[in-house]
């Protein structure tokens, strides 16, 4: 147990040991470690945020699909409304349509009647003119044909 | 060694002596020749192992750092892994303990720990294997006695070592002092505690005992650092010395011995680099 020089040559090495681990062990493996501790966290809470993303889309997805499915029910109830608005209307125009033919129809039949019944008059007047002339053209006896002028009158 | 009582003891005190280099009428000497050399001699053995393994722990290191900064982000070998397990290891010890900025301490206790633990380790390596073949080497290429070549392969169990460690954390310790609290706040400290009174003529009075009991506990600090590494690992080395010449019998010993070493040698590491980061935090703390 004697103290020799030796102690100063270890404290030379000691501190150039300690200078060299200081200056290039040390702040790599720090800096490699604290960069890889970052990288971590960032991932996990890139991942929690992640997580979170997805429920919310989810929820969001499910609003939607609600959204959807009301909005296509309303669609749906107004189609069926306008369908039945269409189908009344287009039978109340039809019976108008239907009206306006008959009675156009109706008045064209009534004019046509009462063209061919004045025809039918003047015709009838006209023979029963005929027939009297040629009865008068042979033998006028009044007595003998008033009757039968008087039942032509009436008929008429 | 059936050769009687005088070779074993002669065997052990080969065992735990420098090999030495110095200097006499201007030429380089070794060993014997150093005994009258005093301070001025070198234990080439002890720095040579010590320096050897300072340069293998900071080689290992300093590729994990190469490759950790070569790629930050890349996934780490098995090396790498243990290397940063060892430096969060560090790096949680300190933080917990020493509530300050430093670049320096975080560094000094890794190299402390590795450092002291590798020099430690040397301890497990059977006791006569590297000191026979070393005198075999100086007997069969230097025609030396091969009694004269002398190789003590912990460099722990070297006090100069351990007292060298001390020297370096005390000289930190002072310069903390210093740097933290200034020249006068750090006198202060040294004469105004642990007795303080505000009468100023009492005060007087007290400044040498203060500084007496100050000076003291500041000086006991690296002495029992130095003490303790070098207490526990020469008994654990002469403890294995005895067991190596017991013949046969020793092997089941040894084990046991070496078993319960692995704990000491890793605890000794451990407890000098709290002790230095206590002792640093301590210095730099502005409240006494």
């Amino acid at each position: 147990m004697n103290l020799t020089l030796t102690i100063i040559g270890q404290m030379i090495a000691f501190a150039v040991f300690v200078l060299f681990c200081m200056k290039y062990i040390w702040p790599p493996l720090m800096n490699a470690i604290e960069a890889r501790q970052k990288k971590i966290a960032d991932g996990l809470s890139a991942s929690d945020r992640a997580e979170k993303d997805l429920a919310l889309a989810q929820d969001k997805a499910k609003d939607q699909l609600k959204d959807a499915k009301v909005q296509a029910a309303e669609i749906i109830d107004q189609a069926r409304k306008r369908e039945a608005k269409l189908i009344d209307e287009a039978v109340a125009k039809a019976n108008a349509e239907r009206e306006v033919i008959l009675a156009h129809a109706k008045a064209e039949v009534e004019a046509e009647r009462n063209r061919l019944r004045e025809d039918l008059r003047k015709q009838v007047a006209a023979l029963a003119v005929a027939g009297a002339e040629k009865i008068l053209q042979r033998s006028i006896d009044e007595a003998a044909h008033a009757d039968i002028l008087e039942k032509l009158v009436q008929e008429l | 060694m059936a050769a009687g009582e005088l070779t074993v003891s002669s065997h052990i005190q080969h065992h735990l002596t420098n090999a030495k280099m110095c200097t006499v009428d201007g030429s380089v000497a070794f060993n014997k020749a150093c005994s009258e050399a005093g301070f001025w001699v070198l234990h080439i053995d002890s720095l040579a192992w010590s320096i050897g393994l300072g340069i293998l722990f900071l080689w290992l290191f300093r590729k994990a750092a190469v490759k950790a900064s070569s790629d930050q982000l890349a996934v780490p070998g098995k090396f790498q892994c243990f290397v940063e397990i060892l430096i969060e290891f560090v790096e949680s010890n300190v933080k917990s303990t020493f509530h300050g900025k430093s670049k320096l301490i975080a560094p000094l206790a890794l190299t402390i720990f590795v450092w002291v633990f590798l020099m430690n380790l040397m301890d497990l390596v059977p006791v006569d294997v590297l000191p026979a073949l070393a005198g075999w080497i100086g007997a069969t290429f230097f025609g030396m006695d091969s009694k004269d070549v002398y190789m003590k392969i912990v460099p722990t169990t070297d006090i100069n070592t351990t007292v060298a460690l001390a020297l370096g954390v005390f000289v930190l310790m002072i310069g903390y002092s210093i740097k933290i609290k200034g020249v006068v706040g750090f006198i202060k400290e040294l004469t105004l505690h642990p007795f303080h009174t505000k009468n100023v003529f009492v005060q007087a009075l007290l400044v040498p005992f203060n500084l007496l009991l100050e000076v003291l506990a500041l000086i006991t600090k690296p002495f029992s650092l130095a003490l303790r590494l070098y207490g526990n690992l020469y008994a654990g080395e002469m403890i294995f010395i005895l067991i190596g010449i017991i013949g046969l019998l020793q092997l089941p010993l040894h084990f046991i011995w070496a078993v319960f070493h692995i704990l000491v040698i890793v605890l000794q590491a451990f407890v000098f680099m709290m002790l230095t980061i206590v002792y640093l935090s301590m210095a730099s703390a502005d409240n006494h």
